[in-house]
């Protein structure tokens, strides 16, 4: 028997007394910290710490062609870099299936829930606001969905709007917000054994048998995945989609918060 | 184009009401030099999925002493859409799906037989008419349970969705594109328990809760077309073999 499999053992036996190591019960979030505007060069940024996962999202804005299928509407993309300096498990190269598999659900989080107003990103036939929003892992001690979702949340939450004029984008000076029409935040849920526990840390994390990120606004569910090998009853997806709704009502204060509403 | 009136009278632009799949013909072993494959076809859907193995994992650094490793790759063929020409080989989407469907079958197959051994699985979509992960994990499953890669369920995939303020069952692609919601589900049959669940759009607690119920009934008719087709080849030898008594 190995160091990995006692490490496993123990954490089911403790997680079974619906106690963590960390000293959290099991629907607590870590500590979380927003900073808005450290990159002044974006459009947008923020940097988000879930504990000692720390994730910087940059947004920036430029103009090229709508998508074929949106002909009047900005577009929208995210991508996700899990750094190499973030984790010892982190390689360069190509983004990796769990990176590719972190933007797109941000990116569906963001996306289902209109939170760009992207009607008004249209700026004239053929023409449209492209925004791009980065998710910079800067250190890894799980739970990169959430901590992700609300780092973009933030970024775009505040960013500026930079203006077309006689063909040249103006990114400085007098600028007003980008078109923002909707929150939406997500909470990540880990089932280790019977368990299933919020926010995750990386040592529970490579742990959990499965996993589930469900992403809400204040009225609807707008989107879920399912993660890792492990499956999920019925119920138990019911109480996590209820439990999303209670916890997200923090998460989104903290975001109104840092734009002083 | 404009949104088209998706439900009219209770019926879909194709005639169905909310609760009725397409119609499903799943066909075993198509693909003679692999372990297993199958083809179906998921009402215009024509997807054909082949397993590999267990076979040495390699490169070698992808082996775990422990138990099989599971790969799979779901593609797209460039030409399967009724719109533009599509990129052949692996883009952001197919990478996920690849991914998720990768884990569905983590959850079922008994890897633990084949330590340090792959298993690969092979999704290729041919025809696509919305739904087809589902349709790739429903026809994966079968040609899976034809190689005799041992499984403790034989999982079943469908998606449902929200159209008009009415949750839908198994989205072609006309309503995927339109649809307020989009939920594809995979179902581990005999346990009831949920293998994969994506979901993007607008739902509220209590449609996720009747989509879940709803996909699950579907699993009626979904797991009969899947023993249906296994037991095929076998029921015709017996035919055979009663005539030439």
């Amino acid at each position: 028997m190995n160091v990995t499999t006692l490490t496993d053992q123990y954490l089911r036996e403790r997680l079974s007394k619906g106690t963590r190591d960390d000293g959290r019960d099991l629907f607590s979030f870590r500590n979380i910290s927003i900073e808005i505007g450290k990159i002044p060069h974006a459009e947008g940024s923020a940097e988000v710490t879930f504990g000692n996962t720390k994730v910087l999202a940059g947004i920036k804005l430029d103009v090229g062609e709508p998508m074929r299928d949106k002909p009047d509407e900005g577009s929208m993309m995210t991508g996700a870099e899990l750094l190499p300096l973030a984790h010892h498990t982190f390689d360069s190269g190509p983004p990796s299936p769990d990176a590719v598999e972190l933007a797109r659900v941000v990116d569906r989080g963001i996306r289902a829930a209109n939170m760009i107003d992207v009607k008004k990103l249209f700026i004239e036939e053929g023409k449209s606001w492209n925004v791009f929003v980065d998710l910079y892992i800067l250190n890894y001690d799980g739970n990169l969905f959430d901590s992700s979702a609300l780092a973009a949340a933030a970024a775009l939450y505040n960013a500026r709007m930079p203006k077309y004029e006689e063909g040249k984008v103006v990114r400085e000076g007098e600028l007003g917000k980008l078109p923002i029409g909707n929150l939406s935040t997500s909470c990540t849920y880990a089932k280790i054994g019977n368990s299933i526990l919020l926010d995750t840390n990386a040592s529970e994390e490579i742990f959990a048998d499965a996993r589930i990120t469900i992403a809400n606004d204040e009225q609807f569910v707008r989107a879920m995945q399912k993660g890792l090998s492990g499956a999920f009853k019925a119920g138990e997806v019911d109480m996590l989609v209820e439990k999303t709704f209670e916890k997200s009502k923090d998460l989104r204060k903290m975001v109104q918060s840092t734009r002083g509403e | 184009m404009e949104k088209p009136t998706l439900i009219t009278n209770g019926k879909r632009l194709d005639g169905r009401d909310q609760n009725t799949l397409r119609p499903i013909k799943i066909s075993v072993n198509p693909v003679k030099n692999a372990a297993g494959s199958a083809y179906i076809e998921w009402g215009n859907n024509k997807i054909v999925s082949a397993v590999y193995g267990p076979r040495e994992a390699l490169p070698k650094h992808t082996q775990d002493p422990d138990k099989a490793v599971i790969k799979c790759r779901y593609t797209m063929a460039p030409f399967s859409s009724l719109e533009e020409h599509g990129r052949p080989g692996m883009n952001r989407r197919a990478i996920e799906i690849s991914k998720v469907t990768k884990e569905v079958f983590e959850n079922v197959i008994l890897r633990d037989l084949f330590p340090g051994n792959e298993i690969s699985i092979f999704v290729e979509v041919l025809q696509s008419d919305g739904g087809t992960r589902a349709a790739g994990i429903t026809c994966a499953s079968v040609a899976l349970a034809a190689s005799g890669i041992p499984m403790r369920d034989m999982p079943y995939a469908v998606s449902v969705g929200k159209a008009e303020d009415t949750l839908i069952l198994d989205l072609d692609k006309i309503e995927d594109n339109y649809s307020s919601a989009d939920m594809p589900i995979a179902i581990n049959p005999r346990t009831q328990e949920i293998n994969l669940l994506q979901m993007d759009g607008e739902l509220t607690p209590d449609d996720v809760h009747r989509g879940i119920e709803m996909v699950i009934k579907a699993g009626e008719v979904i797991t009969k077309a899947q023993r249906e087709a296994l037991l095929a080849p076998y029921e015709m030898t017996s035919e055979k073999y009663k005539a030439s008594i």
